[in-house]
């Protein structure tokens, strides 16, 4: 089992990595998805790998360790939402730049800068 | 005092939720909101302070005892920095009323309350996760203020600087798991306890979870090799939001020093001094890159982002180096740069907003060039570390400290300022005195003049009593390095 959970956070890290390493928007936010699925199932992996055994005390012959599970779930909530966020702000981007490319070019360090608030939205 | 130290976390918490909910779109109500928030902000920060200086103390939350629970801890450090935090939230909201930035998107003053409430609960947090998760809350609240007035440069350095920070959040999770694996807690006093007692088995997973630790705070800190979300995120961000950000490479800082005295201080058998062989070199390199930026660069917001990026190398060098001396010089410049960042990224947004374009590359006149000239020129003086100002005196404590590597610290220091001179002068003169008469008239912004104004009143302030702040600081230095404190106010219980 400890074979199969390792390979399996390898695979994702590598695909998160490669995807994160995109030139466009879209892969890249998949990339961190896949990080972050990874991360989770690392942090859940801390609490030691045990089967048959409920996070109460009583309720089985051993018990597996709470806390990691509490901290995979607020990581889950975390990434989930900021994945979201990215998405929008992507969207955003693409709609007033006309393409998804991730990088910023010289255009884009000059533009924008300039107009102030009364310059109007 | 007890129930007072949650209190800078609490109180941006719910005004900015009575401001989304109660006063929504009502600006005026907002920035009424919003001044007094910050207002009572400072006067909860300084009493904290003289609370702190009594000694650190711990506050649990729902009364849960450590290690079990969450605490937030006040010491002289967190103290200090919450301090800092409202100091400067003070002048940036008084300068987004005055020059009309918040009036530009729906919820300037609610997030900056987020944002308030993200960094202050980073300060005074006591538990690693929990640090986690107040990073995602003033994170989260910075993508909503870096993006704030739209345009589509700035939503696409939004998407990098949201990527960028999403990795480091991914590293700072794998971390604290290697750490929970390997020691079964988070509390930052309780690994203090448990650490030097690890099996030798476990150094090496330790070693790698210091590592990755430093990682997430070298990202947040802009530490070269880490520092390329910085300039395009600074520059693109509005003036006044890129001077509040000027806070938050310091929790970066804050966060090193934290994590370099208590948890993994260098006598720690598994990691011993490899957190400042692994800092110093790359702080070395962040003062040439920052100052060589400061030269390069091609507009003036950017040349102030490669500025702010100088001077965390010099900040981050004092911090490598881990003696009291060296700390009490890193936590001066950190005071002193963040307010001379702010100040600059302020006069940086007055200019560009009365300017015909934006680049460095051609002369424009500037409408009303005279206070703002003169604002430059002083925050320029700051930053760069020339005399009289308190980057003068930061500088020289922190070369006083690091004395016993004169060599090559010494040169790349005095080097990159004369870079960041020659790059500021050039600036300077482009923008003030080739730009000729303007034909429009100066917006009148009082307002804002007078908050940019304030941070060089603060500059000012912290030269003329540079001694007995150094004494304090040195203190505080002090009980960096003799945790025992701290770790008593915890009131471990169990384990230890």
């Amino acid at each position: 089992m400890e074979a199969l959970v390792a390979s399996a956070i390898g695979i994702l890290t590598a695909v998160g990595i490669y995807l994160t390493l995109r030139l466009r928007t879209f892969p890249v936010i998949l990339g961190l998805t896949f990080l972050s699925y990874a991360v989770n199932l690392f942090l859940f992996a801390s609490g030691r790998l045990a089967v048959n055994s409920a996070p109460i005390l009583g309720r089985s012959e051993t018990y597996s360790d709470p806390l990691p599970q509490a901290l995979v779930l607020t990581a889950i909530v975390i990434s989930f939402g900021m994945t979201a966020v990215m998405m929008m702000m992507a969207i955003g981007g693409h709609l007033q730049a006309g393409h998804d490319r991730i990088d910023l070019d010289a255009r884009d360090e000059t533009a924008g800068r300039g107009e102030g608030p009364e310059a109007g939205a | 005092m007890s129930h007072w130290i949650i209190a800078p976390i609490v109180l941006p918490a719910l005004v900015a939720a009575i401001m989304v909910t109660a006063f929504r779109g009502q600006l005026a109500a907002q920035r009424l909101l919003s001044l007094a928030a910050i207002l009572g902000l400072n006067g909860i920060a300084w009493a904290l302070l003289a609370a702190a200086t009594q000694g650190p103390e711990a506050y649990f939350l729902g009364d849960w005892p450590a290690p079990f629970g969450i605490v937030l801890v006040l010491d002289r450090l967190s103290a200090l920095m919450v301090v800092l935090l409202a100091g400067l939230a003070l002048p940036v909201v008084l300068y987004a009323i005055g020059s009309g930035w918040d009036a530009k998107g729906a919820h300037f003053h609610p997030l900056l309350q987020f944002l308030l409430m993200g960094i202050g609960g980073a300060f005074l947090t006591g538990d690693a996760f929990n640090l986690f998760v107040f990073f995602e809350v003033l994170l989260i609240a910075s993508y909503g203020l870096m993006i704030h007035g739209g345009g589509g440069a700035r939503t696409r350095a939004g998407v990098q600087y949201i990527a960028f920070n999403l990795i480091g959040s991914s590293l700072f999770l794998l971390a604290l798991a290697l750490i929970y694996a390997v020691t079964g807690t988070l509390n930052m006093a309780d690994l203090a306890v448990k650490l030097p007692t690890l099996p030798e088995g476990d150094a090496a997973l330790l070693r790698t979870a210091a590592v990755l630790l430093i990682l997430v705070f070298a990202i947040k800190g802009a530490l070269v090799p880490l520092q390329f979300w910085l300039p395009g995120t600074y520059a693109n961000a509005p003036g006044v939001v890129a001077a509040m950000f000027a806070v938050m490479t310091k929790i970066g800082a804050y966060a090193t020093l934290r994590a370099g005295t208590l948890i993994f201080p260098a006598d720690l058998p598994a990691t011993g001094p490899l957190l400042s062989t692994l800092l110093q070199p790359a702080a070395l390199v962040t003062l040439a890159l920052g100052a060589a930026g400061v030269l390069g660069a091609r507009t003036l917001p950017r040349l102030v982002a490669f500025g702010a990026i100088a001077s965390m190398g010099t900040a981050f060098l004092a911090i490598s180096a881990f003696t009291p001396q060296a700390t009490t010089a890193a936590l001066y410049y950190i005071l002193h740069s963040t307010l001379a960042t702010a100040l600059m990224f302020l006069v940086a947004d007055l200019v560009t907003r009365r300017r015909a374009h934006a680049g460095l590359d051609a002369p424009a006149p500037v409408a009303g060039s005279g206070p703002l000239a003169a604002l430059f020129l002083v925050g320029a003086v700051a930053m760069v570390g020339m005399p009289p100002l308190s980057g003068f005196l930061g500088k020289l404590l922190v070369l006083d400290a690091l004395r016993g590597q004169a060599g090559l610290v010494w040169s790349v220091v005095l080097v990159s300022s004369f870079v960041m001179i020659l790059g500021f002068s050039r600036a300077g003169s482009l923008v003030f005195w080739k730009g000729g008469p303007s034909p429009s008239p100066a917006p009148h912004e009082p307002l804002a003049l007078a908050a940019a104004f304030a941070l060089l009143a603060g500059l000012v302030g912290l030269t003329v009593f540079a001694g007995p702040v150094t004494d304090w600081l040195a203190a505080t230095a002090e009980t960096l390095y003799a945790p025992q404190g701290y770790i008593a106010a915890n009131r471990l219980e169990g384990g230890a």
